[in-house]
């Protein structure tokens, strides 16, 4: 190791090497091979790396090809979403929400809501309930769709990525018709939804739900019993239900270790006990028991928006509350009280009591929670995001160590992780 | 070909329905939830069997109930709570903190755990008097779940907070040379300590290779090959990982 000092006055660090000619003399044959034995290695993936899904460092202390040791950096992305939203209104706040965990944003942003509805004791309408179910069905469809090809690229098969990122595009087609926007859907209001959906959208989703299980269908025949995708999953990252539990794992990552644990089941939300649905529930907990896991919850996601599909009631969207629904235009225009009540929630913003509450959802990651601390104003103290990637992601030295370098990828990719959620 | 592969059986998914919790308890979506009062987590009274007089008051606010506990008996409390089978709080949600507009009132450091089992939602708090005297330390709920490293890493980074016998506690949002405080404390400026153009400068003028933590330092045994910056802040005998 040599430092150098540059042209521009930097230090520049590189290894020396010497070049010899590869003879019998220069001791690479004959049996005097350099010794490397007992020697570990130090490897550094990311933050740069396709492979990381984002912006995620490892470092790896690698004995041969083991892994001894991983410590994982994060914060690359960090932008302080929590610090802003306590110089924001609440419904300021949820285009944020959207951009944590981008891929869940419209399940964001029923979260957010959820949250806030619980801190104003307002209670949402019917046909909003449905909506918001449907809203986040769909969103856990693509979060599970993205996962899905981002990891069978990681691991080596291409095709189920072009399906499953065609299909994500069908979805995306869909709340792109309702919100506006395709990612970034900022697609609820306290009390509300930004809209209601527009004619014929619904026929478009009975439509995606009658082609969507064929795909499923596809990427099962290609995968599930595809040897070299077993041979590349089973066995890898295992996490018992024990540790799964006390490593505070969420979502299918702790299904897959055969803990039953899903918020739509036990801390119901939005009517979820209504609902006929099954809660997979894996028995190995390694990276393929994973993969069955958030492929049977698709299914199970389709379920849910058929009868979804089925009981959607007539009737208005938003709460009939003036203290956060802004009144139509034309009432704000010509009724005195409205005009106030649009001054007053555009200047001041709607306040809550005071107050604090913490709301879990079941988002694709797992157990997502905002908490909310109010002090009586119109900008909430605080306002925490639980993120369930950010805990899944601790857990990766304890499932990586031991394990081979090429398999680090493949237990990384089945953690699920979004960087916009765990930076946030 | 391809059906040879497909006619290979390595084991049928394999799926059993379990839900956790006692059967025959179907919870439901909780509907018009008072904003004061309701039914408290009976964990409580257990509680204040158990551990007297370092219980705190409770309060149940939007169905949610929170109970005040002594600084230096917190992972006592969670032990216990943790492992109990009365109790069985397997899960710990979440480690956060909360400071106030007020001046005055207490830093609150905030858990929020979980049972499984039996369906239950606790929030434990313990306070913190922004007086100057009272040191901005908890014990670390570390050695009872696992999964408060990471947590208990942000809300040092955050908040300031230490937590009395976490194996690692190192900022991890933020870098470890950053030395501008803890964002989410109230007197840290929304923008930051400085400005735009000091912020670029700083940035700028940073060694771009301190960036491995001591602990992989330790690995690679190079302490000579450092920068000197680095070098001097691990010479001054700061704890080099395990």
């Amino acid at each position: 190791m040599a430092t150098l000092v540059g042209e521009s006055g930097k230090k520049t660090r590189m290894v020396e090497m010497e070049i010899k000619p590869r003879s019998l003399e220069s001791g690479f044959a004959g049996g005097m091979e350099p010794e490397f034995e007992g020697e570990h290695m130090l490897i550094n993936i990311g933050p740069q790396h396709p492979a990381t899904h984002g912006v995620l460092r490892l470092v790896l202390e690698l004995d041969g090809e083991t892994v001894v040791r991983c410590i994982p950096h994060v914060g690359y992305l960090h932008c302080g979403f929590e610090k802003i939203g306590e110089y924001r209104q609440y419904n300021q706040i949820i285009p944020w929400t959207d951009r944590e965990d981008y891929l869940n944003s419209m399940g964001n942003n029923v979260a957010f809501v959820l949250g806030a509805e619980r801190l104003f004791g307002i209670e949402i309408t019917e046909r909003c309930t449905v909506l918001r179910v449907i809203a986040m069905e769909l969103s856990r469809i693509i979060s599970h769709l993205v996962w899905l090809g981002t990891t069978c690229i990681d691991i080596g098969a291409f095709t189920p990525f072009l399906w499953s990122f065609q299909e994500r595009e069908n979805v995306y087609k869909l709340l792109e018709g309702w919100t506006g926007a395709r990612l970034t859907t900022s697609g609820t209001r306290v009390g509300g939804m930004i809209a209601d959906v527009p004619d014929g959208w619904v026929d478009g989703l009975k439509g995606f739900l009658e082609r969507f299980p064929k795909t499923l269908d596809q990427c099962d025949r290609m995968l599930t019993r595809n040897a070299i995708w077993v041979g590349r999953t089973v066995g890898l990252g295992v996490m018992s239900p024990e540790e799964a539990m006390n490593y505070g794992l969420s979502g299918p990552m702790l299904r897959a270790s055969g803990v039953a644990y899903d918020v739509r089941k036990d801390f119901p939300y939005l009517d979820y006990e209504t609902y006929d649905f099954d809660v997979p529930v894996g028995t190995n907990g390694d990276v393929y028991d994973r993969f069955l896991v958030r492929q049977q919850e698709l299914r199970e996601s389709v379920r849910i928006l058929e009868q979804a599909v089925k009981r959607l009631p007539d009737g208005p969207v938003n709460v009939d509350d003036p203290r956060v629904i802004l009144p139509s235009k034309t009432k704000a225009t010509s009724e005195m009280e409205s005009m106030i009540h649009h001054f007053k929630l555009v200047m001041e913003g709607p306040r809550p009591p005071i107050g604090e509450t913490y709301v879990p959802i079941e988002s694709p990651k797992g157990e997502k929670g905002y908490y909310f601390v109010s002090d009586g104003t119109a900008k909430p103290v605080r306002w925490r995001i639980r993120p369930p990637s950010y805990v899944n992601l601790s857990a990766i030295p304890k499932m990586v160590e031991g394990h081979l370098l090429s398999d680090v990828i493949a237990i990384n990719a089945s953690i699920d992780i979004v960087m916009g959620e765990i930076d946030r | 070909m391809s059906s040879d592969l497909e006619t290979q059986d390595h084991g049928a998914p394999t799926f059993a329905i379990v839900m956790p919790g006692q059967p025959g308890d179907n919870p439901t979506t909780p509907k018009n939830v008072p904003h004061k009062g309701g039914a408290v987590n009976p964990s409580v009274d257990d509680l204040r069997v158990k551990f007297g007089a370092a219980i705190g008051r409770h309060e149940v606010g939007w169905g949610e109930t929170t109970v005040y506990v002594e600084r230096t008996k917190v992972r006592e409390i969670c032990a216990w709570l943790q492992s109990d089978p009365s109790q069985s709080y397997e899960y710990l949600s979440d480690v956060t903190a909360v400071e106030y507009r007020d001046q005055v009132r207490p830093i609150e450091v905030v858990w929020h755990i979980r049972s499984l089992k039996f369906r239950r939602f606790l929030r434990l708090k313990v306070e913190l008097p922004k007086d100057g005297k009272t040191p901005l330390d908890v014990p670390s709920v570390w050695p009872v779940w696992k999964g408060a490293d990471w947590l208990e890493r942000e809300c040092y980074d955050m908040f300031g907070i230490t937590f009395a016998e976490h194996p690692d506690l190192r900022r991890i949002l933020l870098w470890e040379q950053y030395k501008e405080g803890f964002p989410l404390r109230k007197d840290f400026p929304l923008r930051g300590r400085f400005s735009r153009a000091e912020q670029l400068k700083n940035a700028l003028a940073a060694d771009p290779e301190a960036r491995y933590s001591m602990e992989e330092i330790s690995v690679l045994e190079a302490f000579t090959d450092l920068p000197a910056d680095m070098r001097k802040r691990l010479g001054g005998g700061e704890k080099v990982g395990e």
